[in-house]
């Protein structure tokens, strides 16, 4: 018999079979449709995180104090006060620095009539919106000669906003609240940029540092400094530069240990890329196990319908066909209901990608690797349980397999 | 007249857990082209065992048996699909159609595995079809055609290919009387045409249509006598 004749036998066997065809292919499209989804969201998330993390800043480099020790007791890392706005201003004259942004860090209690709210406050200078990719969407930031002056002027996040002018059209600039009993002049508001991990990057008043050291954070010291470097190839320089600098203001002897930190951004950024491409993995765990799952299904039904199987084995042997056409018949059916359930699940797994990522505000990447994966594996359970208890019908004697009950 | 099966001390045993049941102890048997041979005996008597090694279904386990010349015994497997194919023609008491499949179809499917052109096979389905008197039912379903409907299409699927024995194995098991009438007035007429007819049946009225009727007991033939009063069913009431 021909190839031609079998593929045709074959065909008119999945037509002539509608429901177990589609049942058969349900397990593959599921599975297929499952793995690709996930692996979309996961790989989604990863990219977002990292381009939130490039959001906190370009080639930003954060400098911390270091670690005080206090009788023999390591008081951790930021205990040390040992940054000043002298270290700030030496940095800055780096070559390798595009613009300085210290800042101070407290929380403080800001009050509109009758309304309050306790935000984190950050005292800080002009180059913050810089520095920090920050934008201004109403009123403007304060300038070096606000900073220099210490004025009472606060730039405030979306979150204050709305928690201090909620109930009433109010616009916040220009409008005069208490923080930590202290005037201010709000003017400006910050373009709301989302949380980035647990922080919620609306959610916060910021104000001269100059401002914040005199009369609300006191003493001279600088919680954290954030530096720009020129250019993202100059970063390692921009990290040496800060290095020596410091240690120069600070006089330390050669031998004597930094007191201070230097984080840079791709440090974070690698971090949260562990962290995103664990959950990654845990994704793809959840999607193997929906393709074992779908691959059980198929095996099920499969294996179900060897007993109806058998005895159109035992029909087909009995009036002239050859093991070899029975075997053929079997592989091209599996084959044909495995590849059309995998396209199928491809397009249902890359739509549904495309749907969540357009209406369920998550953010997915679809890649070839896990398609070919998924495709692959669902295939081949779909052949191999689709032929074996065929092979074993198609070795019996025609008459053992016409008897099949 | 030419035989189409010779059997020679043909012996069949069965291995059913650890006890060996001897299914046919020596049996010789030669049936001519043209004739029609109805093999009877109870239940256990070694006709259904002599069937399915007449149909090359299974092997025998010693014996010599030609089938219109060609020594089945010792054929391979694959050669005896051939066989099955291109000399022998199947009616099974339970039809044995594929299911969600026309009758057409189905009556196709020797040829399917014989080879023939898809446009030669139509036609010789529909031609047998036709001499069965289901013209009118090419296109339908099995669970679509009454009991003796699906039995004639099984007979059109056992003619397509021109066999050398029609083999019946209870063909009328599972009809009502009349229908059985109709079933064996179109055998009769097959072999009036020349076709040779093997039946295995337990029914006695089933083979008087017959020529011969062979009696099998404890896997023995005990008797190979013509039919006396031969039943014969009119062609002008099967054609109905």
């Amino acid at each position: 018999m021909s190839f031609l004749e079998c593929i045709r036998i074959s065909f008119r066997s999945i037509k002539a079979n509608g429901l177990r065809s589609v049942l058969t292919m349900l397990g593959i499209i599921i599975g297929v449709a499952a793995v690709i989804a996930m692996v979309a969201i996961g790989e989604g998330t990863s990219s977002s995180v990292a381009s939130q993390i490039n959001g906190l800043g370009s080639n930003l480099l954060i400098v911390a104090p270091g670690q005080a020790t206090q009788g023999r007791v390591n008081l951790g890392a930021g205990s040390l006060n040992s940054l000043t706005l002298a270290d700030a201003e030496a940095i800055g004259q780096k070559e390798s620095v595009a613009s300085v942004a210290p800042s101070v860090n407290g929380r403080a209690q800001i009050v509109w009539g009758s309304n309050n709210y306790s935000s984190s406050l950050e005292g800080t200078t002009a180059a913050f919106p810089d520095v920090r990719n920050v934008e201004v969407q109403d009123g403007r930031f304060f300038t070096n000669f606000e900073v220099k002056q210490q004025f009472n002027v606060a730039v405030v996040g979306t979150e204050v906003v709305n928690n201090l002018f909620a109930n009433n059209g109010t616009n916040p600039v220009g409008q005069t609240v208490q923080i930590n009993r202290i005037p201010f002049t709000i003017i400006g508001v910050l373009k709301s940029q989302g949380s980035s991990g647990m922080t919620n990057n609306d959610d916060r008043i910021l104000i001269p540092i100059t401002t914040a050291m005199s009369r609300l954070t006191g003493g001279n010291n600088v919680g954290t400094i954030y530096v720009s470097a020129a250019s993202s190839d100059r970063m390692e320089q921009a990290k040496l530069d800060i290095q020596t600098t410091i240690r120069s203001q600070h006089n330390l002897r050669p031998q004597a240990a930094d007191d201070f930190r230097i984080t840079s951004q791709s440090d974070i950024l690698s971090t949260a890329q562990e962290v995103s491409s664990s959950m990654t993995a845990l994704l793809s765990g959840i999607a193997a196990i929906s393709l074992i799952v779908g691959g059980i299904g198929v095996m099920n039904i499969m294996l179900v319908s060897v007993t109806e199987r058998t005895r159109e084995i035992g029909i087909r042997k009995a009036i002239g066909a050859k093991r070899g056409d029975i075997l053929r018949q079997f592989l091209i059916e599996a084959v044909t209901l495995s590849l059309i359930g995998g396209i199928v699940g491809i397009i249902i797994g890359v739509g549904a990608a495309l749907v969540i990522s357009k209406f369920g505000g998550m953010s997915t990447s679809i890649s070839l690797s896990p398609i070919m994966y998924a495709f692959l594996t669902s295939s081949l359970v779909g052949v191999i349980f689709g032929v074996y208890p065929a092979r074993k019908a198609a070795q019996l004697k025609p008459i053992d397999a016409l008897r099949y009950e | 007249m030419k035989p189409v099966i010779q059997i020679e001390s043909l012996k069949k045993q069965y291995q059913i857990g650890d006890q060996e049941i001897q299914a046919l102890r020596g049996v010789s048997l030669t049936i001519e082209e043209g004739d029609f041979v109805a093999i009877m005996g109870p239940s256990g008597s070694g006709k259904s065992s002599m069937m399915n090694v007449i149909g090359c279904l299974d092997k025998p386990t010693s014996g010599e048996f030609y089938l219109d010349g060609f020594p089945v015994s010792e054929a391979a497997d694959d050669e005896l699909a051939v066989i099955r194919n291109e000399k022998i023609g199947f009616v099974f008491q339970n039809f044995n159609l594929l299911p969600r499949t026309t009758a057409v179809e189905n009556v196709e499917l020797p040829l399917l595995y014989g080879g023939v052109s898809a446009k030669e096979r139509r036609r010789r389905a529909v031609e047998a079809l036709i001499s069965v008197g289901l013209a009118e039912r090419l296109n339908n379903k099995p669970n679509e055609l009454s009991g003796g409907q699906q039995q004639r299409v099984s007979i059109a699927r056992a003619l397509v290919n021109d066999p050398v024995i029609l083999l019946a194995d209870e063909p009328t098991g599972a009809l009502d009387t009349k229908t059985s009438e109709e079933i064996m007035g179109i055998f009769q007429q097959l072999n009036d045409a020349g076709k040779t007819v093997i039946l295995v049946t337990h029914e006695p009225d089933i083979a008087e249509y017959a020529k011969r009727i062979v009696r099998f007991r404890d896997g023995q033939i005990i008797a190979n006598e013509r039919v006396e009063k031969r039943r014969r069913v009119f062609a002008e009431e099967v054609r109905q």
